[in-house]
């Protein structure tokens, strides 16, 4: 808290009340709308609703439809974490071995980030279509029935591909700083002890890059589940079969394409959850970072 | 930070060469979707439809850009390309200033003024981190149809513009101005406005540059939003409208513009963030504080 302030009383108030207003507006009365219909049933005309309890999440959640795209959500994210951190890893460590060119490579590699998600999924749908993508002509020589949109798990490698290009370039950046920040004394230090490069990255380097590396498993979860709709959307439609329907797709196919208004508003309650943990899991281990660090 | 000041890991001789290799390699994949789709931009429908596509830019560019700026995706996208680019620009500023303007304003009354619930506004704004659209996304519907925001710009972009991280930013940045200069100038008799615009603004420039560069790309590329509010063509971002070509496509679908279309979906923010690459960096690495 500051000692000195303006003394005025209703000034703050006029400069709070356009955020206020659109977070009441379009975030809080949203929300608590989906946690009303999420206990309410309607009839099929929408003329009247009755409380059912639980009954929608236990629906929701007995619902082989649901625990199918619960499933390919966490093979999705798994995957998508997993390969966009570790070559985002890979190549941060290249580059810090570099002294001249870095800021030229750098400039390469962070771009992705400004192609919309659905451009992204695009992209590799243009390299990768049956019919005329020139990636898709030497799958097709080397024998492989390449068909993604007729083969699930040739979809999901697609989308995955997708979602892992598009956010390689964040986590270059972090890891990057990360790797900057670690003191150059260890690894002389471990250099005299006579430690091979492999092992001195094993032993200091990623134990002390672990804050990043936690951080952006977060961030990364988040990215997968929630930012990669419009990649889903764009290439796939969830298809073929219910392949690639992760759950924010669904929650969203539920919603309008469908209309299913207890089920969606019971699904959007779940991801709240999920996103609320994952929130507070991330804010958790920042604090101790601005503790720590 | 691209000076050569000598980073921990720095490797000599071969291992300098092959990091070098593999960053090429990293490069090259990271390159190749878009060099692939401004190649297929500059070829002919015939050309991009027999694979594989030359390695090398056609001698169609012209003629494809000039077709597609002169009225030929009206008949594949139902609007013209400029409409597009225009929709989408007027978003993107307009979600990227919005932010800004009122992440601020809050800020600046939590910073420097004293008044009830000073900090339960602050939660307030902060909690709605853990709403995004994907959450809530059937009443935040119904809201926007009740007000009668369907099809408009104030729908496309006023539920965007409220800001937890911007003003989480400019709330640590405002904090970290000393007291003694809002006393000197208290003593001179300034208010509060002539406070921010005199003091508060210039400093704060970097800040703002660096937002602006973050959230001019999360409106460049929003989804799902325009998704739900848009039904009207004219409405359209050029990223939807890409979706639209491609998700309609047939045998007759002129793929030479669709190529384009993606070239021009994805080319302003990538100039944005490689021009204002500093504020980028900055702006990326300080909002997820």
């Amino acid at each position: 808290m500051r000692r000195t302030v303006f003394p005025h009383k209703l000034l703050p108030w006029l400069l709070l009340a356009p955020q206020l207003a659109i977070t009441l507006i379009f975030f809080y009365w949203p929300a608590a709308q989906a946690f009303r219909q999420s206990v309410l049933r309607e009839d099929p005309f929408g003329l009247s609703s009755q409380f059912v309890g639980l009954a929608n999440f236990r629906k929701v959640l007995n619902d082989p439809a649901y625990l199918n795209a619960a499933q390919v959500t966490v093979v999705f994210s798994v995957l998508v974490a997993f390969f966009a951190m570790t070559i985002a890893l890979f190549l941060a460590v290249q580059v810090e071995k570099i002294v001249r060119g870095k800021g030229l490579y750098r400039t390469l590699m962070i771009w992705p980030y400004a192609v919309a998600p659905a451009i992204a999924g695009m992209l590799w749908l243009f390299m990768f279509n049956p019919s005329f993508g020139t990636l898709a002509w030497p799958l097709r020589q080397l024998g492989i029935n390449w068909n993604p949109l007729l083969d699930g798990e040739q979809a999901m490698a697609l989308v995955v591909a997708a979602a892992t290009w598009k956010q390689i370039s964040y986590n270059f950046l972090f890891f990057v700083a990360g790797l900057q920040a670690i003191p150059k004394s260890l690894l002389e230090a471990a250099a005299i002890d006579g430690a091979t490069k492999r092992r001195a990255f094993w032993t200091i380097v990623f134990p002390l890059l672990t804050p990043t590396t936690f951080f952006l498993l977060v961030v990364n979860t988040v990215y997968a589940l929630f930012d990669t709709f419009g990649i889903i959307h764009a290439v796939t439609s969830g298809g073929p079969g219910k392949s690639t329907e992760t759950l924010v797709y669904k929650v969203y196919n539920d919603g309008f394409v469908n209309l299913i208004m207890g089920d969606s508003a019971a699904q959007s309650v779940i991801l709240m959850v999920i996103v609320i943990s994952l929130t507070a899991f991330q804010f958790r281990f920042i604090e101790k970072r601005v503790h720590y660090g | 930070m691209d000076n050569s000041t000598q980073g921990p890991l720095v490797a000599r001789g071969m291992g300098r060469t092959m990091a070098h290799l593999w960053m090429i390699l990293g490069v090259i994949i990271v390159a190749f979707p878009v060099y692939y789709v401004f190649i297929a931009s500059t070829h002919s429908v015939q050309t991009i439809l027999r694979p594989p596509l030359p390695l090398l830019p056609g001698s169609d560019a012209y003629e494809n850009y000039r077709g597609a700026f002169s009225g030929e995706i009206n008949r594949i996208g139902g609007v013209s390309l400029w409409r597009l680019l225009g929709n989408t620009t007027l978003i993107a500023v307009g979600i990227a200033v919005g932010k800004i303007v009122i992440s601020m304003a809050s800020a600046y009354a939590i910073v420097f003024f004293k008044f009830p619930f000073r900090m339960a506004c602050f939660w307030l704004i902060f909690i709605t981190l853990m709403l995004p659209v994907e959450v809530r996304i059937q009443p935040t519907y119904k809201v926007m149809v009740d007000l009668g925001l369907i099809d408009t710009y104030a729908g496309l972009i006023l539920p965007l513009i409220a800001s937890a991280t911007a003003t989480l930013l400019f709330r640590q940045f405002f904090m970290t101005i000393p007291d003694e200069l809002l006393e000197a100038a208290r003593v001179d008799g300034a208010g509060p406005w002539r406070f921010f615009k005199d003091i508060l603004w210039p400093l704060s420039l970097t800040n703002v540059a660096a937002i602006f560069v973050i959230q001019f790309i999360y409106g460049w590329t929003q989804y799902l939003w325009p998704l739900l509010v848009t039904n009207s063509n004219e409405m359209n971002t050029i990223v939807i409208a890409l979706k639209k070509m491609v998700s309609f496509a047939d045998a007759d679908t002129p793929w030479n513009l669709v190529m384009v279309t993606s070239v021009l979906a994805i080319l302003p923010p990538i100039l944005v963030v490689v021009l204002m690459q500093r504020w980028f960096v900055k702006g990326l690495v300080e909002t997820e504080k």
